[in-house]
Formats: C-alpha cells, sequence, structure tokens
C-alpha cells in the first residue's frame, strides 16, 4: 500500500539565480549560480550527490537535449541524471522526480535543478514554437496570453462579474506582485506599479494588458535533497524543511473536448490540489497554510487559481484580491517573492523557484519580504493552457508541521 | 427534366472603398479617376478561390439539398497549379470520394464553356462552381474594377428552375489579356481594341447565331447577362444584337465589382431570380473567345438566398498586404515554420477537410479531434465511435480573446472555444468580426479558411474557423 511522500524527503539546501534579462550568462553559468548556493547551503560537497534531475522546456532554442548539460556546467562525476520536461510546470517535475527518488530508497542525495535561458530569440514573450505535428494542422496559434485571457471571458460570464471589478482585480494582483518584487534582489522585475498603470496598459490579449502578464526571463533554481534522517545529521544545529506533498494532475482532453468544464477555472489545479491536501493532512487551506506561491503567469490565472486551491469561495476571488487578503501583509500572503510576475518566468526554473521562496521564509532569510510566522507553504506550477495542461501542487513545511 | 436546379452566388465580407484606392495612386494614375467609384468585394487573408468555392457550393446545396456526380472548378487564380483543387472542394464540402472532380480555367468565360457542357450532358448532378481572387497590378484598370467572389450553378434532373434552350461557343485566340504560368500580373492590350475587334464582333457574332438557331428573336430576350469587364461593353454588345437594354442585368460593378470567372454565373444568378416562368435568358463570357447560352426559366420557385452584407474597408495599405503585394515587418514570431507533414494530414483528412469528429455509439458523446477512446470520463469506451459533421452545425461561444502578441496577417488573432449544437466542444479561430463582437454565448457557424501559408515552400494550408451567425 502506498505511503505518500509527507515528511519522506527533506530539503537539504537550496539555490536560486537572479532571474532577469541575463545577457551575461548562459545556461552553464545560471546553474551553476544556484548551484553554488545550494550546495554551501546544504554543506555537502559535489562528490556526495548520487543522482539528478534537470528540467528545462525550451530545450531547442537553449542547452540541446538530455541531462548532459547539467552534467557538464557541474562537472558532475559522471552520476545518473535525467532531463524531465512538463511545460511550465517542468521546475516542480525536476522536483518530483528527485524527491521520490529518495523516498523511493534509491538513493540518500539527489540534486533537483531547473533552467531556462530565454533571452536567446531575439523577441519578447516566450519562443513560438510547434504544437504537434497533427495539432499544428488545426490548433489555433495561440500566444500563451491569449490562451489565458480565455479564462477571463469565460469566469466574468459564469459569476456574472462586472469586466470592469475583474480588471481591478486583476490589477490588484499585479501591484501587489511588483510590491513584493521590489523587495526581493534577485527578482526581475524591481519597479512599483500603480493600479492605473496596470489598468492603461497597451493590450496584450483581451482583457489582459501588459501588466497583467508575467516576465519572460533566464535564471535557474535547484534542490539538494536528502532524508530527514541524513538532514538531521548533517546539519543538526538547523531546522529540517520537508515536504508534506508534491502532487501531479495532468489534462486528458476532458477540458477542450468534453463540455462539462466552464472555462472558468483550472480544473487540474483543483485535482492536484485536492490530492495535496489529502497528502498533508490540511483540511482548511485558507486557515492552515500561511503562503503560497501560484502559477501567476498571467494576473486572471492567479484569480481563478484563488478559487481552485479553496482560497476563496466559488465566485469570491474578486472580492477576496480586491479586499487585500493576498496581498504580502494580508491573511495568506500570495508571491511574497513577487511571483512569475516580477521575479520572473524561466520555465523549467519556476516551479523550484516556488519552493526556494517557501524554503526562505522559512527559514526566516527572506529579509525584507520576511513574513511573521510560515510552517506550510504552498506552490502550484501550471505547464500548458488552461483547457489542457499539466499542473503540479507541493506543500512544503517544517517537519513535523 | 433535365437543367439547371439552382444558382447562388458569394462575395466576401469586406468592401474595398475605390475612392480610397484612388488616393493612394492619384499621384501618377490620375486618369484611374473614373473608376474611383463605390466599392469592390475584397477577400480576407485567409480566402482564396478555393474557400470561396466551398463557401458558394454550400450555399448552394443548403438551399438545393444533391449529391453531385461531378464537381468542376472554374478559375484564373486557382492556389495550387498541381494538386487538384476542386479535390479541395469536395473534401471540404463532405463529397462521396467517387465524384468527378476537374478543375477547369485560363479564360474569364470557363465557367459558362463548363456550364453549356455540364446541360448538354448527361443526367447526372452537377456541380459547377466559378471562383477568383485576381490580384492585379497595383493601380491597373483591373484592380479597380475587379472583385473577389465565387458563383454556383446545379445541373441534373428534377425541379429545374431553368432548362438549356441553345448554346454557341466560339474559339478565337484574340489575346486581350494574359499571364504566362508562374507570372504574377496579367497584361492588358488596348480596350477600344477589344471592344471593337473582341466583343462587338466575336460576342456579337456568336449571340446572334445562338438566337437564330434557337429561333428566339433578340427583342424577346428578357434578360441579357454578359459581364463588363470594359465600360459598357455589355451595353454596346447588346445595342448591336439587337437585346433592349432593360433586358442588361446589372454587373453590380458599384458595390461588388467583376468577378472573373464567376461574373457569368453569378450574373445567371441573378438573371434568373427576377425572370418570369418562360422568361428567355442569354448569358455570354468573353475571353479567347465567346460561350453564350440561351435558357428558359421555368415555374418552379427559386430557392432562397440570403443577403450577403459587407462590411466598409478602406485601407489601401491592408489589401496591398492581403493580397501579399507587400511584405510587412510582422515580426520574428511571423517566422514560423509552417510545414505541413503531409503524411499527418492526409492520416487526418476527415478531421480536416471536412471537420468530422466523433460520436459515441456508446454514450452519445460528441468529440473533436476523434481519439480511438471517448472522452466521456465515465464512458472511455474504444472504437465506439461514428463520424460526425460539425461543418454545417452552429456552436456558441464559451470564452474568447483577441491576441495583439500572435501572430495573424489580420491581427488581432481571434479564437476561443465553442460548443455546439449537438454537442462538441473545439478551440477554434474567428474570422470575419466586427470590433467588440464577440461575446460568451454569441451564435457562431463554420467557415472554411485558410490557416496558415508555408511561404517557404509554397503550400497553404485550411481549416475551419468560427464567424458570427448574422
Amino acid at each position: 500500500m502506498a505511503t505518500g511522500i509527507r515528511d519522506k524527503v527533506a530539503i537539504l539546501g537550496m539555490g536560486c539565480s537572479r532571474f532577469g534579462e541575463r545577457w551575461d550568462a548562459d545556461a552553464n553559468d545560471l546553474m551553476l549560480e544556484a548551484f553554488t548556493e545550494a550546495l554551501a547551503d546544504a554543506g555537502i560537497e559535489t562528490k556526495q550527490i548520487e543522482a539528478a534531475w534537470l528540467g528545462v522546456c525550451f530545450e531547442e532554442s537553449n542547452v540541446g537535449k538530455t541531462a548532459g548539460p547539467l552534467a557538464q556546467a557541474l562537472r558532475l562525476p559522471r552520476i545518473a541524471a535525467t532531463r524531465v520536461e512538463n511545460a511550465c510546470a517542468t521546475g516542480t517535475e525536476a522536483l518530483r522526480g528527485a524527491a521520490y527518488a529518495v523516498a523511493a530508497g534509491a538513493y540518500d542525495i539527489v540534486l533537483a535543478m531547473g533552467v531556462e535561458k530565454l533571452k536567446d530569440t531575439g523577441y519578447g514573450g516566450l519562443p513560438v514554437r510547434t504544437r504537434g505535428t497533427s495539432n499544428d494542422l488545426w490548433l489555433p496559434n495561440a500566444s500563451a496570453p491569449g490562451a489565458f485571457a480565455q479564462l477571463a471571458s469565460a469566469y466574468a460570464a459564469k459569476h456574472n462579474a462586472d469586466r470592469k471589478d475583474l480588471k481591478r482585480a486583476m490589477a490588484h494582483v499585479s501591484v501587489k506582485s511588483h510590491a513584493n518584487g521590489a523587495l526581493n534582489p534577485k527578482a526581475h522585475l524591481r519597479n512599483r506599479i500603480t493600479e492605473d498603470d496596470a489598468l492603461r496598459a497597451a493590450t496584450i490579449a483581451e482583457p489582459l494588458g501588459l501588466y497583467d502578464c508575467c516576465g519572460v526571463s533566464d535564471g535557474a533554481a535547484c534542490a539538494i535533497l536528502t532524508t530527514p534522517e541524513i538532514a538531521k545529521a548533517l546539519r543538526p544545529r538547523v531546522e529540517t524543511i520537508t515536504i508534506k506533498a508534491l502532487e501531479l494532475s495532468v489534462s486528458n482532453g476532458e477540458e477542450s473536448s468534453f463540455s462539462s468544464w466552464d472555462g472558468a477555472h483550472i480544473a487540474t489545479a483543483r485535482t492536484a490540489g485536492a490530492r495535496a491536501y489529502a497528502s498533508a493532512g490540511v483540511t482548511a487551506p485558507r486557515q492552515q497554510i500561511q503562503m503560497a506561491e501560484v502559477h501567476d503567469c498571467f494576473s486572471i490565472t492567479e484569480t481563478v487559481l484563488m478559487e481552485d486551491l479553496g482560497f476563496s469561495a466559488p465566485g469570491r476571488a474578486i472580492h477576496d484580491v480586491l479586499d487585500g487578503t493576498f496581498d504580502r501583509s494580508g491573511a495568506l500572503p500570495i508571491q511574497p517573492d513577487g511571483g512569475l510576475k516580477c521575479f520572473g518566468h524561466p520555465i523549467g526554473a519556476s516551479g523550484l523557484r516556488m519552493v526556494y521562496e517557501i524554503y526562505q521564509q522559512l527559514h526566516g532569510r527572506a529579509g525584507e519580504r520576511q513574513l511573521p510566522r510560515v510552517d506550510l507553504g504552498l506552490t502550484q506550477n501550471l505547464g500548458g493552457h488552461p483547457h489542457q495542461n499539466v499542473c503540479a501542487v507541493s506543500i512544503v513545511g517544517r517537519h513535523g508541521a | 427534366m433535365h437543367g439547371l436546379l439552382a444558382t447562388c452566388r458569394y462575395e466576401p465580407r469586406l468592401r474595398l472603398d475605390r475612392s480610397a484606392v484612388y488616393a493612394q495612386h492619384r499621384w501618377m494614375g490620375e486618369g484611374l479617376k473614373s473608376l474611383a467609384k463605390g466599392t469592390r468585394a475584397m477577400a480576407a487573408w485567409d480566402e482564396d478561390s478555393v474557400t470561396m468555392a466551398v463557401e458558394a457550393a454550400r450555399t448552394l446545396l443548403a438551399a438545393a439539398p444533391a449529391s453531385p456526380a461531378a464537381l468542376a472548378l472554374a478559375s484564373t487564380t486557382l492556389p495550387f497549379a498541381e494538386r487538384l483543387n476542386a479535390g479541395i472542394v469536395a473534401a471540404a464540402l463532405g463529397l462521396d470520394p467517387s465524384v468527378v472532380a476537374r478543375d477547369v480555367g485560363s479564360s474569364a468565360r470557363a465557367a459558362c464553356t463548363e456550364l453549356a457542357c455540364a446541360l448538354q450532358a448527361s443526367r447526372s448532378t452537377q456541380l459547377l462552381l466559378a471562383a477568383d481572387r485576381r490580384v492585379p497590378r497595383p493601380a491597373s484598370a483591373l484592380e479597380m474594377i475587379s472583385g473577389d467572389g465565387a458563383a454556383a450553378a446545379l445541373v441534373g434532373e428534377g425541379a429545374v428552375v431553368a432548362t438549356l434552350v441553345a448554346s454557341r461557343s466560339v474559339n478565337a485566340d484574340l489575346v486581350d489579356r494574359f499571364r504566362e504560368s508562374g507570372e504574377a500580373y496579367d497584361y492588358a492590350w488596348e480596350e477600344r481594341w477589344v471592344r471593337e475587334e473582341g466583343y462587338l464582333k466575336i460576342a456579337v457574332d456568336a449571340i446572334g447565331r445562338c438566337l437564330d438557331e434557337a429561333g428566339v428573336s433578340a427583342a424577346d430576350v428578357a434578360h441579357f447577362a454578359l459581364p463588363a469587364p470594359l465600360p459598357r461593353a455589355n451595353e454596346a454588345v447588346a445595342r448591336r444584337v439587337g437585346i433592349r437594354p432593360e433586358a442588361l442585368v446589372p454587373t453590380a460593378a458599384e458595390s461588388i465589382g467583376d468577378l472573373g470567372t464567376a461574373q457569368p454565373i453569378a450574373m445567371l444568378d441573378v438573371a434568373l431570380r427576377a425572370a418570369q416562368p418562360g422568361a428567355p435568358v442569354v448569358v455570354a463570357a468573353f475571353g479567347s473567345g465567346c460561350d453564350v447560352l440561351l435558357l428558359r426559366r421555368t415555374d418552379h420557385p427559386y430557392p432562397a438566398l440570403a443577403a450577403s452584407s459587407g462590411r466598409s474597408e478602406t485601407s489601401y495599405l491592408k489589401y496591398l498586404s492581403f493580397t501579399r503585394q507587400i511584405a510587412l515587418d510582422w515580426g520574428m514570431r511571423a517566422e514560423t515554420d509552417n510545414k505541413t507533414a503531409q503524411t499527418a494530414a492526409w492520416r487526418d483528412h476527415a478531421g480536416l477537410s471536412r471537420f468530422e469528429g466523433g460520436r459515441c455509439t456508446r454514450c452519445g458523446t460528441v468529440q473533436f479531434p476523434s481519439l480511438r477512446v471517448c472522452v466521456n470520463p465515465e464512458c472511455r469506451a474504444v472504437d465506439s465511435q461514428q463520424p460526425h459533421r460539425f461543418a454545417d452545425r452552429q456552436a456558441r461561444v464559451l470564452s474568447h480573446t483577441s491576441d495583439w502578441l500572435a501572430y495573424s496577417p489580420a491581427p488581432p488573432l481571434q479564437f476561443g472555444q465553442v460548443d455546439f449544437e449537438g454537442g462538441g466542444r473545439v478551440l477554434i479561430e474567428f474570422t470575419d468580426t466586427d470590433p467588440d463582437e464577440l461575446k460568451v454565448g454569441l451564435p457562431v457557424r463554420m467557415v472554411y479558411r485558410i490557416k496558415d501559408f508555408d511561404a517557404k515552400r509554397g503550400f497553404r494550408r485550411y481549416f475551419w474557423k468560427a464567424t458570427p451567425v448574422r
């Protein structure tokens, strides 16, 4: 009988590069930057790592195939290494592969690395890519903002929401993330904006304006994992942080081809969220989770996710957002690090970056953006589009919490 | 009875303002002023002779349901020189693969030649389509007078609306205009010569002989349909033949323009709808000779045709871009390689060409694309689906956006999810919309359009798009 992942895997160390338009750095540099921090944090040597997982999404405009680029960048001593990819949920996928290998008892110490070097394409936004040989023949040539903008039209119609209220809530989400990003030295975007800036910005995909869209960044983030026992033995004076849940849900075509979905929520987030709460023993998310890093690729995504993850009652997300519930000073801070919106979104690194922020908050190392008390934090990482996606949810916290 | 069962015409929605065209040419082409009146039909970027023929045929077959044994597509602007264009149309229409499909062209009278052959031929049902999207040289007279559009005629046994009385075909290699294979633009000779030596001799003679053969007096002709790509050529011919000026069928030059190969069939459609039972109707077309058909209207009612609504377009630069005559800076996103895997296109041709998905015989769920396992989570039956065509069903918008980031030749790219009547959901592009028209719940219908161009290899692929029901 499977017993899940709760408290079976500890995070021994984490690292995260500065995110942004890193014209000076390639993927090797970014990976090394994150790894150097993680290795020092874990207090181990490279040779103690027995296996590694590399998450990178757009490998064709980036590092190329296989986990070789990770092995080369860090000169790993010919250990097992695997490249994983699950679109924008790739970072969590790398963490998941590594964590489950430790939980299985196959290895003592492993590395999960996520990296993306996006700013070598010559244009803004994500690289244009094939959706698959057959899909290209009929699927619209949608951009990511266009795909997520669908949520806004369907959400407003379903909940009979005033479009202006929805736009204001979306603006509030971005204003909040900019305010948080301004306090984060590693963030891509560190400027503050006003609600007016957001509302007046150029339209990218109606109703999403420029400030409703996250940054496209270069960066890397990584985690060194082990068992709680080894973590305690190696670092007796440091509080042990463990993984409480690490769940994944993948669309099977129901949202896109079966007419039961309303187009106004992320179905996989509900499934993965429910499984993660069950795994972590969370029954009242709004009360038991002290912070969350969700996939705020677009402000509307963050807004609907508040309902999907049980942080807002159905149809109440707009009100809760506008009430400041999810601000850094609110009852449940969301993206205290600035999120994808402002920390940035180097695809393969993002899932690990989310965990990195919780890890920093748990250790009290979050600097100016430190929250008063975090025992459990949640990450939600989404790959694909609302109608067809991969959704990963993790819950991380103090050992025993 | 054998004869003409129905006709119809299709014009794209956009109407390019000719004064806007003239405004851009005036500095060098003051002489175009006399042509700078009214509007001309302008195809959207995603329309060509194939897609317009499909739309004309769908309108026709909706009004007069039939299973044609043959399909001919007449055009001088077929998108493919090698690949059966009529075959693309037949597949989009969902016609039986046994349909005899052929392309005809090379002259503006090609459709008339084909119609005469069909009316003289066997008893089988034949679908004749004519479509043109001509791209004349900028600042040419043809750019001003031509319009984009299509027309369709159905020939066969049954409740015919007109019968053939007589026809006449004359071949004459009088070169009024030409375009060598592979060339972009027509080259036209002096209009006065074409009128005097061409229309007023060759066409006049052919029409006269056709009427003589049938024993019908020119003065008794009730409707005379002759395209007039030269100003008043139809009037001059009618006068010379002895046809009354009242019999002249309007050319729609002021609003639509000359539809090229489709024009005689479009004008015949106008004529027959206006004709009284028993009325003699003449349709003729000129080009490398002349074809003349004398028809007689029967007393069968004409299948109704919904009036097409146009939308004003005043950007000549947009026209130049839509016709790919100027290359704007579309940015790097437009550099995407749109190579079509022909293996995959053939595997999925039922879905791509005739928009066929599946209906589960176990649970009734309608789905697109049709995978082997039913999408209904309570069913998941394997190999349980029967073909289900979405093309002729209406749908309602579930979600939508206007995407300014994604590349589209006519930004913004509009797309969203639609739910079909009778079931089925598809993420689909929208086309021919008005600003702010997209709304959740908006009824839409499907149209066959160009999806992508592969400029690198000279290929275009088609798929269905949703357009508001008007």
